[in-house]
C-alpha cells in the first residue's frame, strides 16, 4: 500500500460555504517526491491538514503509512515529520532550545538522528544561540526543516516550505529536499511558485479543492494540446487588450514581458504571419512572435480554463 | 515524563523571556498591595464627631476637649439621645458618634475604670477604623495624663461598634481580596493567553503533531503557572507581613493548600477559556472582563455582599474567589482551623473539578 493515500476527500469550511477539497484523491508511492501545485486558496493546506490528522474531512478516507488518519492519529503522529506554512517554532527560544524541544518532544535526542539533519544544521549551527525569532526567512525554514526530521520520520509533509524565502535559499532547500528523498523518506510537498513543479517527481495540479491533473511534470507538459505562441510588443498591456479582442485567439495570458496566446484554428501555420502583420500595421512597435514549449504554468492555466471553462 | 520536564521548562523560557508577562504577573501584585495598603487607608481630617455627654463631670469634659484640639475632628457637642444618633447615621448626617455613658468621671475615679463608647459607620471601613484609632490613641493619652506617670491608675475602655459592619472588617480585608484578584488575574489571564498563543503562532499545530499527549499540553502549561502563582502567593503574603504590618494568625500551610486549590480553579477556568478562543486578544478580553470584573465585584472585599440586592448575592455564589476570599480571611486573620472552613473548601474542591473536567473534555486534539 502506497504511504500516503487520499481516497475522495472532500472538506468545507463554516458549514460547507468554502470548499477546500472537493473530491480530491491522489497517491504517493513511497519514497516518492510529490508536489502539491496551486495558488493561494487553493485548498493545499487543507489537504496538508487532513493528512497529518490536524483535520478530519467530510467525506472520503484519508491513510498514511497504511494507517487510517481518523483512527489511527496518534500512531501516524508518531511517524511523520510535519512543516506547517506559516514558521510554527518558538520565535522567544535560541535554534539549539528549538530542536531540542522537538527532539524530546518526538522521543529523540539531537544526536541520535544527527546524521539525518547533519547537511541542513551545520548551516545554521553558527546561530545556535540565536533566538528563532531572529532569523532570515531562509535560515527559519532550514531550522523548521530540521524539527520536522528530528525524530527521523518515514513521510515528510512540507506546507509552502521555500514560501516568503529568497532564490537562493529556495534552490538550497529544493536541494536539501532531494537529498532526503535519497534517504528513502517520502515527501509531500506544496508550493504555489510553478517553477518548483518541475523539482518534483510527480505533481498533483490543485485549484479551488479541485484536483486538475496528476503526472510528471514533463507528462503534463507534454500533454498540453495546442502550439502555444508568445507575444510581444512594446506597450504590453495594449498588445493583451487588443489580442483579448480578436476571434481567432483562444486564450491569451500575459506572463512577464510577453503574452502567451493559443489560437483556436490550429491546422493553418500562416495563420501567425498574418496576426503578426496586422498587428504591427496597428502600431506595435518592436512586435515580436514566436513559438514555444509549454511550462508547467501554461499546462496549469490552460488546464484550469478547461476544467472551469474560462 | 522527559518530555514533560522538557515542556515545562520551555513555558518558563516563555515567562522570563517576555517581560510583559513578567510585569504582569510580579508587578500587578506589587502595585495592588501598595496602591490598596496606602493609598486607600486614607488620613481621616477635621471629620465631624457628634459627641453626646451623658455624664457632664470634670473628665469627660477634658476628653471632649482633648479630642476638640486635636485637627482631626471638628466636635458637635448635641444633647440627642442614642437613637436619635442612629436615625443621623442613617441619614448621613453623622460618620462617626462619641458617647460617654451617664456616672463617667465617677466610674473613673471610684472603680479606676470607665468606658466611652465610639459609633461609626462601618460602611465606610476605613473611616471608621481610622476613627477608632485616633479617638483611642487620645483616650489612652488622656489616661496616661490623669494618672500623672504612674501604672495606669486610671482605664479607659473605648467600645468601639460599627454599625452596619459588626465584624469591623476594613483594611485587612484588602489582603485576601488582592490574593483572589491576583491568582485570578495570574492564573486565568496567563494560562489562557500562553495557549492561544501557541494557536496563534501555529506551534500548536505541531505540538498536535507531535507524538506528545494533548492533554498533556495542557498540564505541562498550567503547571508552570501554578508554580509561580504559588511564589505570587508568597510574595504578597511577605509583603502584607513586613510592609503593612499584617498578622497572619492561622495555619500557614492551610494557607498555601487552599491557596493551591483555588490557583487550580483559576487554571481551569484559563484552560477552559484557551479552548472557546482562538486569538490572545479575545483570551484576555475574556478573562480580564469575564473573570475580573465578577471578582472585584461579587467577592465581597470592594463591596459588602450583604448590602446587595439578593439577585446579585445568588449571583456571587457562583463565584469561585469569593469562597477563596472567605476562606483566607478566616484562616489568614481569624486564624481559624480547617474545622470552621471545610464548607467553603468543599465548595471551592467541586467548582474546581467541574471546571477542570470541562476543560479537559473540551481540549480539542485537532484543529478545529
Amino acid at each position: 500500500m502506497n504511504p500516503v493515500v487520499l481516497d475522495h476527500i472532500t472538506k468545507t469550511y463554516e458549514n460547507g460555504k468554502v470548499l477546500a477539497a472537493s473530491d480530491v484523491s491522489f497517491e504517493v508511492a513511497s519514497g516518492e517526491l510529490f508536489g502539491l501545485i496551486g495558488p493561494d486558496g487553493a485548498g493545499k493546506t487543507s489537504l496538508f491538514r487532513i493528512l497529518t490528522t490536524l483535520l478530519l474531512p467530510d467525506k472520503g478516507n484519508a491513510s498514511v503509512l497504511g494507517l487510517d488518519c481518523n483512527k489511527d492519529f496518534e500512531e501516524i503522529r508518531r511517524r511523520i515529520g510535519y512543516m506547517p506554512g506559516r514558521f510554527s517554532l518558538y520565535q522567544d527560544l535560541t535554534v539549539k532550545e528549538n530542536l531540542d524541544f522537538f527532539a524530546t518532544l518526538f522521543g529523540s535526542t539531537l544526536e541520535e538522528n544527527y546524521s539525518l539533519i547533519k547537511d541542513i544544521y551545520e548551516q545554521i549551527k553558527p546561530f545556535n544561540n540565536r533566538r528563532a525569532g531572529k532569523l532570515s526567512g531562509g535560515m527559519k525554514q532550514k531550522l523548521a526543516l530540521c524539527c520536522a526530521l528530528i525524530h527521523k520520520p518515514e513521510v515528510l509533509f512540507l506546507d509552502e516550505p521555500t514560501t516568503g524565502v529568497d532564490v537562493v535559499s529556495r534552490k538550497e532547500f529544493w536541494d536539501m529536499l532531494k537529498t532526503l528523498k535519497q534517504q528513502g523518506i517520502t515527501i509531500v510537498v506544496s508550493t504555489p511558485y510553478m517553477d518548483e513543479a518541475m523539482l518534483c517527481e510527480r505533481i498533483a495540479l490543485i485549484q479551488t479543492g479541485k484536483i486538475l491533473t496528476i503526472d510528471t511534470p514533463g507528462k503534463i507538459i507534454a500533454a498540453f494540446p495546442v502550439p502555444l505562441y508568445a507575444v510581444k510588443a512594446k506597450d504590453t498591456y495594449r498588445l493583451l487588450t487588443e489580442l483579448r479582442k480578436r476571434s481567432e485567439i483562444a486564450s491569451c495570458f500575459a506572463f512577464g514581458d510577453y503574452v502567451h496566446i493559443t489560437l483556436k484554428d490550429n491546422s493553418n501555420e500562416s495563420q501567425t504571419d498574418q496576426l503578426k502583420q496586422e498587428l504591427i500595421q496597428a502600431g506595435h512597435e518592436q512586435f515580436e512572435i514566436k513559438r514555444i514549449e509549454p511550462t508547467i504554468e501554461d499546462s496549469f492555466i490552460q488546464l484550469m480554463s478547461q476544467t472551469y471553462g474560462r | 515524563m522527559k518530555q514533560f520536564l522538557v515542556f515545562i521548562r520551555k513555558e518558563f523560557f516563555h515567562v522570563f523571556r517576555d517581560k510583559r508577562t513578567l510585569l504582569i504577573m510580579f508587578g500587578l501584585p506589587l502595585v495592588q498591595i501598595v496602591l490598596f495598603g496606602f493609598a486607600l487607608t486614607s488620613e481621616v481630617k477635621n471629620i465631624t464627631l457628634t459627641v453626646i455627654d451623658n455624664s457632664r463631670d470634670l473628665n469627660s469634659r477634658q476628653l471632649t476637649d482633648k479630642i476638640k484640639s486635636s485637627s482631626y475632628f471638628v466636635v458637635n457637642e448635641s444633647n440627642i439621645d442614642y437613637n436619635d444618633v442612629l436615625k443621623l447615621f442613617k441619614k448621613n448626617e453623622a460618620k462617626c458618634a462619641l458617647i460617654f455613658p451617664s456616672r463617667f468621671g465617677d466610674d473613673l475615679k471610684h472603680n479606676g475604670k470607665a468606658q466611652i463608647q465610639i459609633l461609626t459607620d462601618g460602611s465606610d471601613p476605613n473611616t471608621a477604623k481610622t476613627v477608632v484609632n485616633y479617638i483611642s490613641n487620645i483616650t489612652s493619652a488622656y489616661q496616661q495624663e490623669i494618672s500623672n506617670g504612674k501604672p495606669l491608675e486610671y482605664v479607659i475602655t473605648p467600645e468601639p461598634r460599627m454599625l452596619y459592619n459588626e465584624e469591623g472588617n476594613g483594611s485587612l480585608n484588602f489582603i485576601p481580596g488582592v490574593m483572589a484578584l491576583v491568582l485570578m488575574i495570574v492564573s486565568t489571564a496567563l494560562t489562557s493567553v500562553s495557549v492561544v498563543k501557541e494557536k496563534e503562532l501555529g506551534t500548536m499545530e505541531i505540538l498536535l503533531v507531535s507524538p506528545f499527549k494533548p492533554l498533556m499540553v495542557l498540564i505541562s502549561k498550567a503547571v508552570p503557572y501554578l508554580i509561580l502563582s504559588l511564589l505570587n502567593i508568597i510574595m504578597i503574603l511577605v509583603l502584607a507581613v513586613f510592609v503593612l504590618d499584617v498578622t497572619i494568625k492561622g495555619s500557614i500551610i492551610l494557607l498555601f493548600l487552599e491557596s493551591m486549590l483555588f490557583i487550580i480553579t483559576c487554571l481551569s477556568l484559563g484552560l477552559m477559556i484557551s479552548n472557546t478562543t482562538n486569538s490572545q486578544q479575545t483570551a484576555l478580553l475574556l478573562s480580564m472582563m469575564g473573570m475580573m470584573l465578577p471578582t472585584m465585584i461579587f467577592t465581597g472585599f470592594m463591596f459588602p455582599l450583604e448590602n446587595m440586592p439578593k439577585v446579585f448575592q445568588w449571583i456571587s455564589n457562583i463565584i469561585p474567589s469569593r469562597w477563596y476570599f472567605l476562606i483566607i480571611k478566616a484562616v489568614m486573620l481569624k486564624g481559624l482551623g480547617f474545622g470552621y472552613v471545610w464548607k467553603e473548601t468543599l465548595i471551592l474542591f467541586g467548582m474546581t473539578v467541574l471546571t477542570l473536567t470541562i476543560a479537559l473534555k473540551n481540549f480539542k486534539t485537532r484543529l478545529s
